[in-house]
């Protein structure tokens, strides 16, 4: 789905959000209240200047608009793979971004995170990843690398991880996986104004993602090993 | 559909005559290309157990040579002996299974 | 000089901290592993390979993780993370009245464990989350980073969520790896058989000058403890102020490095943009020499 026509189902027609080549930003009227929108389109590669944009929005939200929500609407390839980036500290200015991000969520504005096309790796770590919660639309999906480099990087047999792409939850890319494992909270489908209500009254403050992952059986570990460090002599 | 990589697991069993008596568990060496670790913990004795848990498949006579020689050096007993290994050799097999008995108390050494 | 770059994750926390002073949670004896490594003919490590406890730091109380590297290059799993979860909850919940003067991780990662893929991502989430709460209550949280790894990938943008960053020149501190960058974009954009691109461009002496480590030491375990000391009490609250004055410096710098500089020339020219003197020179002094170069 592209971002125009998620935004009018969200917002209807007069949404007046605006693209300026891959990056989305707004306030828009959601049922009479404000919301700021902040995302990207044409899975953006994240670099410095990118993650900078979309910090100054948030900013300025918490600065202008205290309490109000705020809607990622996430479509990355991740972050940008470029030497000038790198050089230029791409991992501080990510970490500058989930900052602001959890910053706000501290300060009373509610975080949603949207995967309306793709995610990948620190595009998502920085995004959906460190909102409150994050949503997703069915179509989507999410992944730390493809596949090819993966192999390349991890030595493994491209036709195995191909294999565990379909039918491993750990390695399928498909947001359903995510759910069942915690890291998406639910899928958006059908009434997405609907959904976004819903998030917006009921998604969590604190980290639930293990123990979701633990109820929903896609992740058994992580909520029983953070539990017995607690419970540790 | 059957993986066509899986981790080989291989057991073996001596009776030692040293008692190494109680002791907290020892680790060494780090599960990386060509390394293993060896965790070392008091076990029933008379018996020295091994586990061994290896990516590299088909070297089980090998470990037996190997494990027959450490026994041989060290006879120890009471000790249950986990190994996770990533294609070390046999030299380096054996230095990280001499560093950890060297490691127990003083007590258990031969 | 003991090498912290050559020293394994254990020998990194026993000549660290205060000698004897380290007591592990979930020890290598509890077999906490991972439940996805063998299903693709990988050995586990009996500690998923992060070593995590209490213990003492010139005889205070701190808690510790220290990433093994040559251990699935210390790429972070389901049971990793979630170690490193439940140190940093276990500081911040304090459930045994033992609250540490601050969480030291000792990083030595490539970021999310790729042999565990999606549950590796959301794992390195969970432990950016858990260090943002644990500052957020109050606990500063160091990272000392110095391996031959370094500190990469989501690893690499938790490290910059903490309150302060140790680094030796031998290590870096980035977000993606030199071989990943060529494989994308050519050896043109990123050469990664040249070493000194690869420490120019993230290595310590440079993120030292730049500011992206607050502490710049020689590759020796016992410099690594005394900055870790005198780090102790750096506690940086996040606040709107606080993240404004980083979006500043952030922005500036954006602006002194302009687009498609040749590779040889890029570091120097913003080094000079920052105001390092002697710029051109940087990569052949030593680190005393850079430690004194950084602007202001």
């Amino acid at each position: 789905m592209n971002w125009q026509h998620l935004a009018e189902q969200l917002f209807g027609n007069q949404h007046g959000l605006r693209a300026d080549g891959d990056f989305l930003a707004g306030s828009v009227s959601f049922e009479g209240r404000p919301l700021t929108v902040i995302g990207t389109t044409n899975h953006a590669p994240i670099g410095v200047r990118l993650a900078l944009a979309q910090a100054r929005v948030v900013l300025d939200t918490m600065a202008q608009q205290p309490g109000q929500p705020i809607l990622l609407l996430i479509d990355t390839q991740g972050q940008q793979l470029r030497r000038r980036d790198e050089l230029l500290g791409i991992n501080r200015a990510m970490a500058h971004l989930g900052m602001c991000i959890d910053l706000a969520r501290r300060r009373g504005h509610r975080v949603l995170g949207l995967v309306y096309d793709q995610a990948l790796s620190g595009g998502f770590i920085t995004s959906g990843l460190i909102a409150d919660a994050c949503y997703a639309l069915p179509e989507a999906e999410i992944r730390v690398m493809r596949l090819p480099a993966m192999a390349r990087i991890t030595k493994l047999d491209p036709a195995l991880l191909e294999a565990m792409s379909r039918s491993n939850p750990v390695f399928a890319p498909g947001v359903a996986n995510y759910v069942s494992m915690g890291g998406v909270r639910a899928l958006w489908d059908g009434d997405l104004a609907g959904a976004l209500r819903q998030a917006l009254v009921d998604s969590p403050i604190e980290d639930q993602r293990a123990r979701d992952g633990a109820a929903r059986g896609g992740r058994q570990l992580a909520a029983r090993v953070a539990q017995r460090v607690l419970d540790a002599a | 559909m059957s993986l066509p990589t899986a981790i080989e697991t291989l057991d073996f069993s001596y009776d030692g005559a040293r008692p190494a008596g109680r002791f907290a568990p020892v680790l060494v060496g780090v599960v990386g290309s060509g390394n293993l670790e060896v965790l070392l913990e008091p076990g029933e004795p008379p018996k020295c157990r091994v586990r061994v848990e290896t990516s590299a498949r088909g070297f089980g006579t090998i470990w037996q040579a190997v494990l027959d020689d450490f026994q041989a050096r060290h006879a120890l007993a009471g000790v249950s002996i986990s190994i996770n290994d990533m294609g070390a050799t046999p030299a380096v097999v054996s230095l990280r299974l001499d560093q950890a008995v060297a490691e127990l108390a003083p007590g258990a050494q031969p | 000089m003991i090498s912290y770059a050559e020293c394994s994750a254990r020998e990194r926390i026993a000549q660290l901290l205060d000698a004897g002073s380290f007591h592990e949670w979930l020890p290598p004896a509890e077999r906490v592993t991972s439940p996805h490594l063998a299903q693709l003919g990988v050995p586990s490590a009996f500690d998923d390979g992060v070593a995590i406890g209490r213990a003492r730091l010139d005889g205070r109380t701190v808690f510790v993780a220290a990433q093994e590297g040559a251990f699935m290059g210390g790429g972070v799993g389901e049971v990793h993370g979630a170690k490193l979860v439940g140190l940093l909850r276990r500081a911040l919940l304090d459930p045994h009245g033992e609250r540490p003067d601050a969480v030291l991780l000792l990083a030595d990662s490539g970021g999310v464990r790729l042999h565990e893929a999606n549950a590796g991502l959301i794992a390195v989430s969970e432990v950016m989350r858990a260090v943002l709460d644990a500052r957020a209550a109050g606990i500063p949280v160091l990272f000392l980073i110095g391996s031959a790894n370094g500190c990469f990938g989501g690893m690499g943008i938790v490290a910059r969520c903490a309150d302060h960053v140790v680094m030796s020149d031998v290590g870096r501190l980035a977000m993606s790896g030199p071989e990943v960058i060529e494989a994308s974009h050519g050896v043109e954009e990123f050469d990664a058989r040249d070493r000194a691109l690869v420490w120019r461009t993230t290595g310590g002496k440079h993120r030292w000058l730049s500011g992206d480590c607050d502490t710049l030491v020689e590759d020796d375990v016992q410099a690594f403890r005394d900055a870790a000391i005198a780090a102790l009490g750096d506690t940086r609250p996040v606040t709107v102020q606080a993240l404004e004055h980083e979006h500043r410096l952030l922005a500036a710098r954006l602006q002194l490095l302009p687009e498609a500089l040749d590779g040889d020339i890029e570091a120097v020219t913003l080094w000079r943009g920052l105001g390092v003197a002697d710029a051109a020179r940087v990569s052949s002094l030593d680190v005393d020499a850079v430690r004194a170069l950084r602007p202001a």
